[in-house]
């Protein structure tokens, strides 16, 4: 059975079209990457995924429930982009609290281990630096260990070292046998890491393949180039919405 | 399941007590108003019949309440939801109740031990003296007290944004407590704001303190506490409303 799936999902924001009927499938094991500009859909997917947003029409599933259901909360992780957290709590309460919410967390150490946050765990969140922050929102997706992750533009905002320090996290919680679906306007960051990617464009998926077939479909070596010829001119994105 | 409860308690409790522009300020004001007003002006009678320090017990008594609940909730909620981290609650398999029990409980927490402090002063400093039946009688009247105002802290969370939600609060709370009779005796305030504070519900909190004290009060008991019902209800509808909206922006 597939671990989420979407079909024909529709979104409309007042008059806005957010997504315009997308098919999207993540199977076991799957790190199935949304890649797309700002304003493409990939957050309106994500938070459809969540439970958080009602599709105007099509239906949504995660592990053949819908997405709101505490079934599909308790099999599932999420990393969002939050404004700020508590920060009077510790890296070690917030991620002791998280874990009493689902049935089968991991331990403590092993999540504080797979976030890289062994040695700030009694540190106040709002005392941390930014990649320091990311990694607790990370710990906080993972602590359940879910089924599946969802990553809402995860690395967004952080130096290359970071980032390339969250993408061997996400990869270490893939081999694990969990599926992750990840948004990223990161073209390099969807070609490192995922199995399969969905370039999603003005609210339609308009691509996908595995990183390989994507650049095919672009015919051009690089996955940046083939990106632009599949989508068209980026710069005209904002206008034309 | 219930260790999540008590958890998420924990974690609040922890959270308010090390945000010190909320645990300072709940705690202090009080007890800074009390000592002014009730202390030190404690040889005066207010209404002929009853010293300052013994009076003025029951009305920061509720005072204190109301300040613990209306910021934990109105602010904190505000904060929580302006800015993303009650997505993330949301999208989790908390148990929705923890989080709003929680809350409910801490400040409440706050303002019960915020009571026994005053209660402390005013038995130390101010010549205060009770049968304990009586001392507990008034506890147990002002933290029951307290639920109006976590509604109405939380109609304030639900609708106001992060950054405005302090200024709201305190303009809401300020004018509340003067008008009520929380800082200075009913009997004292002008015509006009007495004809209006029966309109506010620090006034029927205030009243029902006082008449346990066995200060003079206005109107009876049960229509206090009526009121003080209706108040809760009135405020969980607004809180509902906005809760409503919040969900057709994202259901819509």
């Amino acid at each position: 059975m597939a671990v989420a799936q979407l079909h024909a999902v529709a979104k409309n924001y007042g008059a806005i079209a957010a997504l315009r009927g997308i098919d999207l499938t993540i199977e076991p094991g799957e790190v199935v990457s949304l890649l797309g500009p700002n304003g493409a859909g990939k957050t309106t997917a994500v938070r459809i995924l969540l439970g958080l947003v009602q599709p105007s029409s099509g239906r949504a599933e995660v592990f053949g429930h819908p997405p709101a259901s505490q079934y599909a909360r308790l099999r599932r992780g999420a990393q969002l982009q939050v404004a700020r957290v508590p920060e009077t709590l510790r890296v070690r309460e917030h991620i002791q609290l998280f874990s009493s919410y689902y049935e089968k967390p991991l331990p403590l150490e092993e999540t504080l281990e797979a976030a890289g946050l062994g040695d700030i765990r009694n540190r106040l969140f709002g005392e941390l630096s930014g990649g320091q922050k990311q990694r607790v929102l990370f710990a906080l997706a993972i602590c359940g260990n879910p089924g599946l992750l969802c990553l809402d533009e995860p690395t967004v905002g952080l130096d290359v070292e970071t980032r390339r320090g969250l993408w061997a996290r996400i990869r270490g919680y893939a081999k694990r046998g969990g599926s992750v679906l990840l948004t990223t306007h990161y073209l390099d960051e969807a070609d490192a890491l995922s199995h399969r990617i969905a370039v999603l464009h003005r609210g339609l998926i308009v691509a996908e393949g595995t990183p390989a077939q994507i650049k095919r479909q672009g015919a051009s070596e690089g996955l940046e180039d083939a990106f632009l010829a599949i989508t068209g001119n980026p710069n005209d994105v904002e206008e034309v919405a | 399941m219930s260790n999540v409860y008590l958890l998420e308690a924990k974690m609040e409790f922890l959270k308010s007590l090390r945000m010190k522009a909320y645990s300072l300020s709940t705690v202090l004001f009080p007890l800074m108003f009390y000592c002014f007003f009730g202390l030190m002006m404690g040889r005066e009678q207010a209404n002929g019949l009853m010293p300052m320090a013994r009076y003025t017990l029951a009305t920061y008594g509720a005072f204190s309440v109301m300040g613990a609940t209306l910021f934990a909730f109105g602010v904190g909620i505000a904060v929580e939801r302006g800015l993303g981290w009650m997505q993330v609650k949301r999208a989790s398999p908390m148990p929705p109740a923890a989080y709003f029990l929680a809350k409910g409980v801490v400040s409440v927490a706050f303002g019960a031990i915020v009571v026994a402090l005053l209660f402390g002063l005013g038995a130390a400093f101010g010549g205060v003296r009770m049968p304990l039946g009586q001392w507990l009688a008034m506890g147990g009247a002002l933290v029951a007290g307290a639920i109006p105002f976590c509604a109405l802290g939380l109609a304030i969370g639900n609708f106001a944004g992060p950054n405005s939600a302090p200024a709201m609060v305190n303009m809401i709370y300020l004018p509340m407590a003067f008008c009520g009779g929380m800082w200075i005796p009913f009997q004292f305030l002008p015509r006009g704001i007495q004809a209006i504070a029966p309109l506010l519900p620090s006034f029927h909190l205030s009243q029902i303190a006082l008449r346990i004290l066995g200060a003079p009060t206005q109107g009876a008991a049960a229509t206090h506490v009526e009121a003080l019902l209706g108040f809760t209800l009135l405020f969980a509808g607004i809180a509902w409303l906005g809760h409503a909206r919040e969900r057709e922006k994202m259901y819509g």
